[in-house]
């Protein structure tokens, strides 16, 4: 065993890259469930956006182009939640999991020919003098582009859902929609575009992974990191900023345990590879007494008839 | 402009029909994803359909079906008990791995000692497994109010790190020169879960399922527990003034889905996959949520849906060898078949009208 060898300068400029996908698809998430929607599907968006970012920065060369189409991704697939749950008014629950069930699906069906392909580099923000700061440098100010798009829309919803008119309206949709309803304000409308939204992070999330952070295409990479998404948003209380930390202290676990199996710690890396999800498990035991900060009308079918 | 109303009584007959029309649904949507792919779509779904039950070589397909069946059927006889109820245990897949990996391992514990109670010894501990891996959640979920949802779905990837780890270490054949995987438990004839009536498929794994079936409806139409566990999804507050304690039904459903589950796995394991290696789950647990919406939560409509769920894998085995159509085009299949499913049901809760110009 080597511990020497994990450079924490490195190890926190890692966790930033490993936490930026949770964080992207736990906000969107977030914003999903403040409008009372529970979208489960957040795993198979997060895989569809990994494939189409993929596969789009692969065919134009641009990884700029493939982030958009991610977004474009999950947010189509998405569109299927809404049609089940908006339109059709299907268990929320059950919507989900089906979206999952077929983005994985979906999503291996046109990677078949990404496989073992190397997408275009993205390339890391240099920025002089404040990137070349010694250990501050590496760790803040030495990324990728979209690891500052994830912390400037943990930004832009914190703002949105606390001072704007449309935060309110957002927040008493998922309050209580009938009472949003009675005030003449579209629920329905409200809710598909938070869904949306929420795709279109998911998808974000996804190409992250399979883009920047992997990056390369194989099945089912995103390996859980959609459910550990909707883990984290019961972690931070719908609070945006209390997400950000979230992401970061789950990636953290993630790359310790990642430098761990490679320092060739005594523990088999099967028990290592399973900590972040013991971790997540832990974490919702603790939080879970406290449910007072959860939407209330959350997961709950709106129709107007009642 | 068309408004949906509500049905004051869910529809009986689009209750027994959405599943008929989601299936036909898939089918000529999956028809046009094939076609998309370049393949014939008529001989694709043709392939899936028919040619396991009825083709040429359907004398080998058709016990398949029970081989395939059975473990969709009994683990979505668990599941649909807690979904009936509003407990979501999506975990199945994990329960499922724990099940085979308890169920070899007491068998294996055993080798090469030839008794007759190896086998009944080694379906205890794969219930057990199963069971054990499923009273997290539920211990948690009662005890603490965790979600869960999340818990049983984490403990899948748990699971499935933890079969790598019992495959390359613990389980490991010691003659399997490195390889690895467990011994093969088909050659070990105490612990095998051979075929009851040979080249028929049918083993004691199907058996349970067939039971488990039976076990549900009668639990579900005669027993107190099953009439707690429909009120608490109908209603959950007259059920809360009926009586009903909600942790004694936490308790009960997620066990005994996780119990099934393991069972399922225990019973694959020790039959026809025969070894404990890190390929071992193909994602039945998932799938078995899809025949439990299928089958509409009723057991007998699972264990037709758990056939017709079964036709689609061997089916998709067969067109994959025939016509070069990729596996995951068979997994988009079924996730379709869920969707359409949870889309026609809204037919059966609510009634599709023509609004009369009136303000909303």
């Amino acid at each position: 065993m080597d511990l020497s060898a994990i450079n924490p300068v490195l190890l926190v400029a890692s966790l930033m890259v490993a936490a930026t996908p949770l964080l992207l698809a736990a906000i969107g998430e977030l914003v999903v469930e403040k409008a009372g929607v529970l979208n489960l599907g957040v795993e198979g968006m997060m895989i569809v956006g990994a494939i189409s970012g993929f596969a789009i920065s692969v065919e134009t060369g641009s990884p700029w182009l493939g982030f958009i189409a991610a977004a474009i991704g999950g947010a189509v697939l998405s569109l299927l939640f809404v049609l089940l749950t908006q339109v059709a008014l299907a268990n929320q629950v059950a919507s989900g999991l089906a979206l999952t069930l077929f983005g994985l699906g979906f999503s291996a069906l046109l990677g078949q020919s990404y496989v073992g392909i190397k997408p275009p580099s993205m390339g890391d923000i240099h920025i002089p003098l404040i990137s070349d700061i010694p250990v501050i440098g590496p760790i803040l100010f030495q990324h990728d582009p979209i690891l500052y798009v994830g912390i400037a829309l943990t930004a832009a919803v914190w703002a949105t859902l606390k001072y704007t008119r449309v935060g309110l309206i957002l927040r008493a949709v998922g309050e209580n929609h009938d009472a949003a309803h009675a005030l003449g304000y579209k629920v329905i409308k409200i809710r598909i575009m938070a869904i949306l939204f929420g795709g279109a992070c998911a998808g974000l999330g996804g190409a992250y992974i399979s883009l920047i952070r992997v990056p390369q295409w194989t099945e089912g990479m995103t390996a859980g990191v959609g459910w550990i998404a909707l883990a984290l948003v019961v972690f931070a209380s719908w609070k945006p900023w209390r997400a950000l930390l979230g992401a970061y202290l789950f990636g953290g676990i993630t790359v310790l345990q990642l430098n761990l199996q490679a320092a060739g710690v005594a523990i088999p890396v099967e028990y290592l590879a399973m900590s972040p999800y013991i971790i997540t498990i832990l974490v919702l035991v603790i939080l879970s007494a406290d449910k007072s900060s959860a939407p209330a009308s959350l997961g709950r079918t709106f129709h107007a008839s009642h | 402009m068309i408004v949906l109303e509500k049905r004051p009584q869910p529809s009986k007959a689009w209750s027994y029909a959405t599943p008929l029309v989601a299936v036909l649904a898939t089918m000529i949507f999956g028809g046009i994803l094939f076609a998309i792919l370049g393949k014939n779509p008529i001989q694709a779904i043709g392939t899936i359909f028919w040619e396991p039950l009825f083709g040429e070589f359907a004398f080998y397909y058709r016990p398949q079906l029970l081989v395939k069946g059975a473990p969709l059927v009994l683990i979505a006889i668990g599941l649909s008990l807690g979904f009936r109820a509003g407990i979501w245990n999506i975990g199945a897949e994990g329960q499922y791995i724990m099940g085979a990996i308890f169920g070899a391992g007491a068998g294996l514990a055993f080798y090469p000692l030839d008794a007759w109670y190896v086998f009944p010894i080694m379906v205890i501990a794969g219930a057990f497994g199963g069971w054990i891996w499923a009273m997290i959640p539920a211990f948690l979920k009662v005890r603490f109010g965790t979600n869960e949802i999340l818990v049983s779905l984490m403990l899948v990837y748990v699971a499935e790190q933890f079969l790598a780890s019992v495959s390359l270490g613990l389980l490991k054949n010691p003659e399997g020169h490195g390889f690895p995987g467990s011994r093969n438990l088909q050659s070990y004839e105490s612990a095998h879960n051979a075929e009851l009536i040979a080249g028929s498929g049918m083993h004691l794994g199907v058996v349970a399922a067939f039971v488990a079936v039976i076990f549900a409806y009668v639990l579900l139409n005669r027993h107190m527990l099953g009439f707690h566990i429909r009120l608490t999804g109908e209603a959950p507050r007259a059920a809360k003034f009926a009586g009903v304690n909600p942790a004694r039904l936490i308790l009960f459903c997620l066990g005994l889905a996780g119990a099934l589950a393991g069972l399922a796995g225990m019973f694959e394991v020790s039959g026809p996959a025969g070894v404990v290696s890190i390929d071992f789950n193909v994602g039945y647990g998932f799938t078995a949520i899809i025949v439990a919406f299928l089958g509409r939560l009723h057991p007998l409509g699972i264990l037709l849906a758990g056939g017709l769920m079964a036709l689609t894998y061997i089916g998709g085995e067969i067109a994959q060898s025939q016509l070069g159509l990729p596996a995951a085009a068979i997994q988009v299949f079924q996730g379709m078949l869920l969707f359409f499913l949870l889309a026609f049901d809204l037919l059966t809760n609510y009634r599709i009208r023509a609004a009369r110009s009136e303000v909303a």
